[in-house]
């Protein structure tokens, strides 16, 4: 059967010549190669010998790859938190990381008045939970049937008075709430990495929250009336199912399980008042790569953007942590167009 | 038509005004400066969110872009850049006022071409995207351009780079010291980057005020309106949306040569990606002016740019959490800005003219509204009873 040419297949020209049209996405991904050579042009000979200290020295490999498991299984909670969000509300949560930042200043505010961060779990559970729904009643309400971008720019608001407040209330330098716990140092054929023991309990207690959560959206009322809600909102509404308080009880949620995920980044890692927007950067970029509704997709998602992140932080260098998490929006992005164009090939 | 008849004498007003200040506020020619460059901010990024419907997050990498394509103009010619941004400090530097001005010419025209090559070349990966994805394809693309100018060591890394100083008065080029007269050199600078913003900020709203009133304008709004109907009319959408980001890219690019060489000195985070500051405002100031018209960026910056200039110093530390407050409060209650409101109140105003017919309709349509909010409320409370 011969197709018909549609108006997008049949147009060349200066912007979009045949041979890159009929190549698939030509320009894509002649452009992600260009970036890609650009940036192993510009750092190329340290990034050789950090390649060759990760072959000699092999233990480096364990070590990164611990780490950067037991952060990202963290990423993949607050990751969570956000496809809920977005799942059932359809609100594209940019404050996201300042809630983890701050669920992380509870943590280190125990610490600092000499209580033990572990006790910051349950309070930063409940005070986050109390925020969320402050924040959803104050302006996620009225954002919610508005388009797409009042959202987002509103949560990025949200974002901005929360990262500038913290940076009033504890200034603006790098912060990590000590946990106590031992760390020992693994000696393996002539090398050595370190393995602390706060980050395999921070990995078990987060690995406790997502199956307390997933176990709470299946079994509980609230649960199913969520995910009803997600489904279709106004039949659950028809249904007797109050969705704006279904819609509140699911942002607070997301709020509280984000400062869980902030007590145990703390712990484990560092905070900072602006370190918040490469959180939320990092959520955006599991979900999008996972999609919602997909919980074994976010936690491979997350756990292979903490070890991503590890690698490209041993070998190109710290500066270039965040811009790797940034780089890999770019390609998540880039590669969900792609995805999407050939569904659009298929549909025509 | 009220709106018609005062935008003549409200332009005439802005023009005399522009003139006149470096004369009789001589204080505060840098900040009236930044309220032309800000103007500049807030059209150019009406064009693509409000014209066209396409909200990004990142224009202001264009900003950097432009900055440090001009810096990199100026300096190259004469030194070695590598040498030049060496935090060490070695190499001794001093410009002629030829050399400076040259440099200065390259680095603004290069500047905007450079930054229009780079919107073509990005255009092609991020107008795939569509709505909040688009949103913030380009805040990545913003906040990964600066994190890798930080990297890079030729063009100074995060230390940034130092402009070349602008010629002291006495060796000035006698063209502009006849018109100032025997002024300092910190003034004289001062006056040179006012005009040339100035300049800038005339120049975008002569050529944006000329292009919304063409074909090109109505193809943007129908981009906006309905893209995939506007695609199937035979809209060639992908052309114009890089067209006219382009065009944003031109302005922004030379506001950011002019900002750099105000300043003097240019970093990467701060002063030349500010996703955060200046990225957000032009965002802010669009939408409290009201977007999608063309008067309510220019009155949106105004505005804003009065009301940071005048409370900012006093709010100690807590400006920045006023700036959230103010984005939040604006989006969620007076997302129609300014100049929409007015439109809505006073339609008569714009030359748009209410036909009973739809009025009554309209009525009709609120009523229905008014029902349907009825049956919601209806609808929950019912809802709350079966609980």
């Amino acid at each position: 059967m011969a197709t018909p040419k549609t108006a997008s297949q049949s147009r060349t020209g200066f912007l979009s010549p045949a041979w890159l049209k009929t190549s698939g996405d030509g320009w894509t991904l002649l452009l992600m190669i260009a970036l890609v050579c650009v940036v192993l042009v510009l750092i190329s000979g340290q990034a050789q010998t950090n390649l060759t200290i990760l072959q000699v020295a092999w233990q480096q490999n364990i070590q990164l790859l611990l780490d950067g498991l037991f952060i990202g299984a963290i990423f993949a909670l607050a990751a969570y938190g956000l496809a809920l969000v977005w799942g059932v509300m359809n609100v594209k949560n940019l404050c996201q990381g300042e809630y983890v930042i701050m669920g992380g200043y509870i943590a280190y505010y125990l610490y600092e008045s000499g209580i033990h961060p572990f006790f910051g779990l349950p309070i930063a559970i409940v005070f986050m939970f109390g925020f969320g729904w402050a924040i959803y009643v104050l302006v996620i309400r009225r954002v919610i049937d508005r388009d797409l971008f009042t959202s987002l720019l509103a949560t990025f608001g949200i974002a901005i008075v929360l990262q500038q407040g913290l940076n009033l209330i504890f200034g603006p330098e790098v912060q990590t709430a000590r946990s106590g716990l031992p760390t020992a140092t693994v000696t393996l054929g002539g090398g050595a990495f370190t393995f602390a023991w706060i980050k395999l309990t921070a990995f078990l207690m987060c690995g406790a929250l997502a199956l307390a959560v997933v176990i709470f959206m299946k079994r509980s009322r609230m649960g199913q009336a969520i995910r009803a809600t997600a489904q279709d909102a106004r039949a659950a509404r028809v249904m007797g199912i109050d969705t704006d308080r279904v819609y509140a009880f699911t942002y607070s949620l997301n709020a509280a399980i984000c400062g869980a995920a902030g007590v145990l980044i703390a712990m484990i890692w560092v905070i900072q008042p602006f370190y918040g927007i490469t959180h939320s950067i990092r959520s955006f970029v599991i979900v999008t790569a996972a999609g919602f509704g997909n919980l074994p997709g976010v936690i491979m998602a997350g756990l292979g953007l903490g070890v991503a992140e590890q690698y490209s932080g041993f070998v190109l260098g710290a500066d270039f942590q965040q811009a790797t998490v940034v780089g890999m929006l770019l390609l998540v992005l880039i590669w969900r167009q792609i995805i999407e164009n050939k569904h659009r090939r298929v549909v025509e | 038509m009220i709106g018609r008849r005062i935008e003549k004498p409200g332009c005439l007003a802005l023009a005399v005004f522009g003139v006149i200040a470096p004369m009789v506020f001589p204080a505060y020619v840098q900040q009236i400066a930044m309220l032309w460059i800000m103007i500049v901010f807030a059209l150019t990024w009406d064009t693509m969110g409000g014209q066209m419907g396409y909200n990004s997050l990142g224009n202001i990498f264009f900003f950097g872009a432009g900055m440090y394509i001009a810096a990199v103009c100026q300096i190259w010619p004469w030194y070695d850049v590598g040498q030049y941004t060496d935090p060490s400090g070695i190499l001794t530097t001093s410009f002629t006022p030829d050399q400076y001005f040259l440099g200065l010419a390259l680095g603004v025209v290069l500047a905007a071409l450079g930054s229009v090559v780079l919107a073509v070349v990005f255009g092609l990966i991020v107008f795939g995207l569509r709505g909040p994805y688009f949103a913030i394809g380009t805040l990545g693309l913003a906040i990964a351009a600066g994190e890798l100018i930080g990297a890079w060591d030729w063009v100074g890394g995060g230390g940034g780079i130092r402009l070349p100083v602008f010629p002291s008065g006495t060796d000035a080029d006698p063209l502009f010291r006849v018109p100032f007269g025997d002024i300092q050199s910190a003034d004289l600078q001062g006056v040179f980057f006012y005009w040339t913003c100035f300049a800038l900020a005339v120049l975008t709203f002569l050529f944006l005020r000329w292009l919304y009133r063409t074909r090109f304008g109505l193809m943007l709004n129908a981009i906006r309106d309905d893209e995939a109907k506007a695609e199937a009319l035979g809209v060639r959408t992908q052309l114009y949306k890089t067209v006219a980001w382009s065009i944003s890219a031109f302005f922004l690019g030379i506001s950011g040569a002019l900002f750099g060489n105000i300043i003097g000195f240019m970093e990467p985070l701060e002063v030349a990606f500010p996703t955060v500051t200046f990225g957000i405002f032009m965002v802010l100031m669009a939408l409290l002016g009201g977007k999608g018209t063309l008067w309510g960026p220019v009155i949106g910056a105004t505005l804003f740019h009065i009301i940071k200039e005048v409370t900012w110093t006093h709010l100690l530390g807590w400006q920045w959490v006023v700036l959230g407050l103010l984005i939040v409060v604006t989006v969620v209650f007076f997302q129609q800005g300014i100049v929409g409101w007015l439109q809505e109140k006073r339609p008569e105003w714009f030359g748009i003219e209410v036909d009973r017919g739809t009025a009554g309709q309209r009525v009709d349509a609120a009523a229905a509204d008014g029902l349907d909010a009825v049956l919601d409320t209806g609808e929950d409370a019912a809802g709350e009873g079966v609980r």
